[in-house]
């Protein structure tokens, strides 16, 4: 049995960082037949700092926005090459790189087909930047470009329902998947490898730093989200919904007083109402509650 | 001189990211391991490794001593201990 | 093969001709019909590439990236807008030291909205590190995109070339122009073979991070190669005269009655054939008047045009793009050649014409040698309009 992981150590990440958990259990799932466009952010400067790269499979980074772009034209070289079968592609960013500004090459490697999987790393901020709003920070999140303060209570906005739009787009596979549940993440990128065509998978990774929570809770942290219904775990397959992850569901200041970001919510029963509401809705929405 | 930067695996070591850890370090117990993997799958660093049980250690040139190892092992064969300066070195 | 083609058709059959294995495009006037070309040779099977039907040009820059980085020689074309909006690719390319050939149907730059040609958008990122060839006319045009093939693939070399070609004038004129044989092209440009991959056989990095300690030196080498690019062309070129019997001879500028001329214009593109033709008249009324054309605008060929103008007393550069705030860009690289240097023009005046697809008649030209006097002129629109804008908000 090959022990040897496909991305090393010896990459800069912080300590805890969920994102690199991820990251290395869906090259390793993949496998070295595998080739990874990755988009600018935390996990592609943390792990290719010229002249050191974490990656022992093919790897390119070209721009922010376009990891979606660039693999369309590496799968249609490997089709022309006759190689298409044996090789995986994978094109991967962050909620950044993914929901916003990389929105339309994503949309368009999805509506154009390719046999491509797609992994989003949601960590709700543009980490790498100095955690800034994007389009995936949950609602009253604080960020730096959506403080907290006298005035303000975070973000206004909810999350965009970039799985949901993933799914209208037609293609054979969606999932949502965490850190918070590993063997989970494993199997759905396995399966997701296994299907011809386009493919999304979006991965909730808690950020220690930009959550503002200890290092070693990382996967407390992420089992939280899941449990309070404010991070559903599902899958789209053959174009319906077709499984969730069951939860009995806790309330949602379980979730937010683990972190500091949410630090300014926690004396406002108003405020979280309003996110339980969005629980709520979550489990409502899918059928995540549990029967007894 | 040609210029593009195009890096093979083998040619990268990585930083000794190691020398980060603080306060503390993971200590393999090698007691009680069931050899479940989830250290492995689990550690950000990827620098876990072993086969059969109890046989599960780190590579320390790269642990940043988070601890979630120590957490996810379900019979809690990982425990932090003090980092001290000696050990840094080890 | 000769045959009476449009511009656009003649790219599109040479680029099938050259075996591009990924091609993918945005499509914008006047670049449309190269593309629909391409489409429509692939779909009757007549060439075998993946058409990759993109959402922008950014993507279709970001597809073609891809493709070559995975080893497969690839093509793209636009214009305008679209190569603006591709431009950070475009830098990316050249800084990941990937071949590439992209026909630019040089056309005007937003706002004002205007499809018809001018230089500005391919002049405005001279600074990208891509090789850029200017044509004058079809049979240019077909024999550039085999030669920035060659040239770009060139395992010394590994940039990609931007052919430009003037919108409508060159894409939608349709002239006679002798297609290569396929035979031809073959021996002249052998199959891709990459320097550096992505290939699970042989796993790479590539588009690393470069701190302060590295990034210098990539483009100290982009520079230098720059400098190698200018060697090469004309063997190249020599090598293409053997091969299809067109001689480009060094094909980094042509003279044009230079030679004892005691007015030369110097003008890339399509331009240059209105220019010749007046040249002509002149000289047959024993005017000593001469042209200069530029090809290769990057590499700027400096050595190349002091050895060619150095003893003619004045020049006149005309320009189809203007740095806004500053001087015309050809202009300002003509004076910069000279600058210093012992011998040269003793009059190099700057003229901008043409832009927003502003016809430059052979009127217009003649204008230019006759304000080519001894008072130098700094900068000179010509040809305006001024009476046919109705202005609402000026004072």
């Amino acid at each position: 049995m090959d022990n040897k992981t496909l991305f090393r150590p010896g990459h800069t990440a912080c300590a805890g960082c969920g994102q690199v958990i991820a990251a290395r259990l869906v090259i390793d799932a993949a496998g070295s037949n595998t080739i990874v466009v990755n988009n600018t952010g935390c996990l592609e400067v943390l792990s290719t700092r010229y002249p050191e790269t974490a990656w022992s499979v093919p790897w390119i980074h070209s721009l922010f926005e376009n990891a979606a772009a660039v693999a369309s034209g590496v799968e249609a070289a490997l089709i022309y090459l006759g190689k298409k079968d044996k090789i995986n592609v994978i094109a991967q960013g962050g909620d950044g790189g993914t929901a916003d500004i990389g929105l339309q090459a994503l949309s368009g490697m999805l509506e154009r087909g390719h046999d491509i999987l797609y992994v989003c790393y949601d960590n709700e901020a543009y980490m790498n930047t100095g955690v800034q709003r994007s389009g995936l920070t949950p609602f009253s999140t604080n960020t730096t470009t959506s403080p907290a303060g006298s005035q303000s209570l975070g973000n206004i906005r909810p999350k965009k329902p970039l799985p949901e739009i993933a799914f209208a787009h037609g293609i054979p596979y969606v999932a949502t998947a965490t850190v918070g549940f590993i063997p989970d993440l494993q199997r759905k990128v396995k399966k997701a490898i296994s299907i011809k065509g386009p493919k999304y998978i979006q991965i909730h990774v808690p950020c220690p730093l930009g959550w503002r929570h200890e290092p070693e809770n990382t996967i407390q942290v992420g089992k939280a989200a899941v449990e309070t219904g404010l991070y559903p775990i599902i899958e789209y397959e053959n174009g319906k919904l077709a499984a969730v992850r069951k939860i009995t569901p806790q309330p949602v200041e379980e979730y937010l007083k683990l972190q500091g970001r949410f630090k300014h919510l926690l004396k406002n029963p108003g405020q979280l109402k309003k996110i339980q509401e969005i629980a709520d809705n979550n489990i409502l929405k899918y059928g995540l509650k549990a029967e007894p | 001189m040609f210029g593009p930067l195009v890096v093979k695996p083998a040619a990268s070591k990585g930083d000794k990211t190691g020398s980060w850890r603080l306060t503390s370090r993971p200590k393999f117990l090698q007691k009680n391991c069931i050899a479940c993997r989830m250290c492995v799958a689990i550690c950000p660093e990827g620098c876990v490794e072993g086969k059969e049980k109890n046989t599960f250690s780190c590579d320390y040139t790269y642990c940043k001593g988070c601890g979630l190892c120590a957490l996810a092992c379900p019979r809690k064969d990982i425990v932090m201990e003090e980092e001290t300066l000696e050990g840094k070195d080890k | 093969m000769r045959q009476f083609l449009e511009g656009s058709h003649v790219v599109a059959e040479v680029v099938k001709l050259c075996k591009p294995g990924v091609i993918s495009a945005y499509p914008i006037t006047p670049q449309t019909h190269i593309v629909e070309d391409l489409a429509q040779m692939v779909a009757d099977g007549e060439l075998n590439a993946q058409f990759v039907n993109v959402e922008s040009e950014h993507s279709a820059a970001s597809v073609v990236l891809g493709g070559v980085a995975a080893g497969v020689r690839s093509f793209t074309a636009t214009s305008s807008q679209g190569l603006i909006y591709m431009a950070e690719v475009l830098f990316n390319i050249a800084g990941m030291r990937l071949p590439l050939v992209m026909t630019c149907a040089n056309r005007a730059l937003s706002a004002p909205i205007n499809i018809w040609n001018d230089q500005q958008d391919s002049i405005s990122l001279r600074d990208c590190g891509w090789i850029q060839l200017y044509a004058e006319n079809n049979q240019e045009v077909a024999d550039f995109h085999i030669i920035a093939y060659r040239l770009s693939e060139d395992k010394s070399i590994m940039l990609p070339v931007m052919v430009c070609m003037d919108g409508f004038i060159l894409t939608h004129g349709i002239e006679s122009v002798d297609v290569p044989e396929q035979a031809q092209v073959d021996k002249f440009l052998p199959p891709y073979k990459a320097l550096y991959k992505l290939d699970p056989d042989q796993p790479l990095t590539m588009g690393l991070l470069a701190t302060p300690d590295y990034y210098m030196e990539t483009r100290v080498a982009i520079q230098e190669t720059m400098k190698g690019v200018l060697k090469l062309i004309p063997k190249i070129s020599e090598e293409f005269r053997g091969q299809f019997g067109r001689d480009y001879k060094d094909c980094l500028v042509e003279e044009y009655y230079t030679k004892g001329a005691d007015k030369v214009i110097i003008a890339m593109g399509s331009v240059c054939g209105t220019i010749k033709k007046v040249v002509d008249e002149l000289r047959a009324k024993g005017k000593k008047v001469g042209l200069l054309k530029v090809i290769s605008y990057r590499p700027f060929p400096y050595a190349r045009l002091c050895e060619a103008l150095k003893d003619v007393p004045r020049v006149a550069v005309l320009d189809k793009a203007v740095s806004l705030g500053a001087y015309a860009p050809l202009a300002a690289e003509i004076r910069a050649a000279f600058f210093g240097k012992k011998k040269s023009p003793k009059v190099i005046s700057s003229f901008v014409a043409g832009l927003g697809g502003r016809d430059i008649t052979i009127e217009s030209v003649k204008e230019i040698f006759r304000k080519l006097t001894q008072k130098e002129i700094s900068l000179e629109f010509i040809d305006l309009k001024p009476e046919l804008l109705k202005e609402e908000y000026g004072q």
